[in-house]
């Protein structure tokens, strides 16, 4: 126990370090990810084939394949095409895609459960298509995506410590470059665990919390 | 085809991973929902953070702290045994979540009517709640389940040398990076094709079998 402290104390900055690059990475693959997966979410259902395409393929593969796949995948493959990226950015890309190809499933979900009165309320009222989707369909169904689209942010953000695999210095890196110099593993990867808990498990509850809130008048 | 033959080495150990842990976690997770299910409040406290704690905590994180950071006198943990039982327990929060739902999901006129009929409390949970119980968890069950097998390569990271491990080796040796990744996503895509089929199976005829 007092070893855990001593630990905490000694290496705490540097894994609030790593801990600031881990969410550095769940923030800007969800900024980069959310309106892709906006975009997919009309492509797999788009009468457009090629759009409707390159959508399924992008959200198969993305929600099929694990995200230590795609890491690797843009870490190490992309590199014979060419194309070699820093670990951070290519990190980034991966879990982009990730975040599109799952966000579009909760967000098509999401659109599917506006009621279609709402819909036909719109035509009736002689809306053009863009605007139903733009006033209508788009506000309504990302409110009711959201708390499962905050619930995937959790899981995103948990799975930004697979990251550490293509060598980008967020948490879990961090905590085993201390574990495998100091040997004092276990204390390390308790602090590191408790960090991402302190993450996690608020934001869980806060996600819980719009879930009542937003199906308060159901 | 060498590439093909190369990867699926690994395919055994993904597939053992896969199982032990959701066997692991099915086991474990019984416990942990009768506790979130008591009304002793220390001992729902307890099962509600040990529930929070093992899903607020990456797998990663998991796995490390079994493989490097347990040794008890000089024996440690080996790579699949810590993979599996770090897998296990946090599968074992998610699915005492599940089941719990599901539980809640009986209507309670079931209980009502089992206590009118003066069952015996095993009797209501084997012949009654049991079976519709397992009805409304079978689709979150292989969600999961699908869920795991991907959450499987994970272990590649402490050196189990199951799918991704496997391809990761032959992309470094062979500089053909981009096919082996594909190859290896399409194999995960595959793997979780029978799962969902047999979901949509075991949800159909648990459907005919109990009636709701």
């Amino acid at each position: 126990m007092n070893n855990l402290v001593d630990v905490a104390i000694e290496y705490g900055p540097t894994l609030l370090g790593g801990l600031k690059v881990s969410l550095t990475l769940t923030i800007l693959s969800l900024a980069l990810g959310l309106p892709i997966g906006l975009l997919f979410s009309f492509g797999v259902t788009a009468k457009n084939k090629a759009f409707r395409y390159i959508s399924v393929f992008f959200v198969e593969v993305g929600r099929g394949a694990p995200a230590l796949v795609l890491l690797q995948l843009m870490y190490y493959g992309l590199p014979n095409a060419n194309l070699t990226l820093s670990s951070m950015a290519s990190a980034c890309l991966a879990l982009t895609w990730t975040t599109a190809a799952y966000s579009a499933e909760l967000i098509r979900g999401g659109m599917q459960s506006v009621p279609s009165g709402e819909i036909e309320g719109s035509h009736a009222l002689g809306m053009s298509y863009r605007d139903c989707l733009r006033f209508v369909v788009i506000p309504q169904g990302l409110r009711i995506a959201l708390p499962s689209l905050m619930g995937f942010a959790v899981l995103l953000f948990q799975a930004t410590s697979l990251a550490y695999s293509v060598a980008v210095p967020e948490l879990m890196s961090q905590a085993y470059s201390i574990g495998s110099s100091t040997f004092q593993y276990l204390p390390v990867f308790i602090v590191a665990g408790l960090l991402y808990a302190a993450i996690s498990i608020p934001a869980t509850w806060l996600s819980v919390g719009a879930e009542r809130l937003l199906s308060r008048h159901l | 085809m060498e590439m093909l033959k190369a990867i699926a080495i690994g395919l055994p150990l993904t597939v053992l991973v896969t199982i032990l842990a959701l066997m692991i976690g099915t086991v474990v997770a019984l416990p942990i929902v009768a506790g979130l299910r008591s009304r002793n409040r220390l001992i729902w406290l307890m099962s509600r953070g040990l529930v929070d704690l093992l899903r607020g905590i990456p797998p990663v994180v998991w796995l490390f702290m079994l493989y490097y950071g347990i040794s008890i006198g000089a024996v440690r943990l080996s790579a699949l045994q810590a993979g599996v039982l770090g897998l296990g327990v946090v599968a074992a929060a998610y699915l005492a979540e599940i089941f719990r739902g599901a539980i809640s999901a009986v209507p309670k006129g079931q209980w009502e009517a089992s206590s009118a009929l003066g069952f015996h409390r095993a009797t209501v949970w084997t012949r009654i709640v049991g079976p519709q119980t397992a009805r409304a968890a079978i689709p979150a069950y292989t969600t999961f389940a699908i869920g795991l097998l991907k959450d499987s390569s994970i272990a590649s990271t402490i050196g189990v040398s199951e799918i991704v491990f496997m391809s990761s080796q032959y992309a470094r040796q062979s500089g053909s990076g981009i096919l082996v990744f594909f190859v290896a996503a399409g194999i995960y895509i595959l793997l979780s094709v029978p799962l969902g089929l047999l979901s949509r199976h075991l949800d159909v005829k648990m459907r005919k079998a109990v009636a709701r």
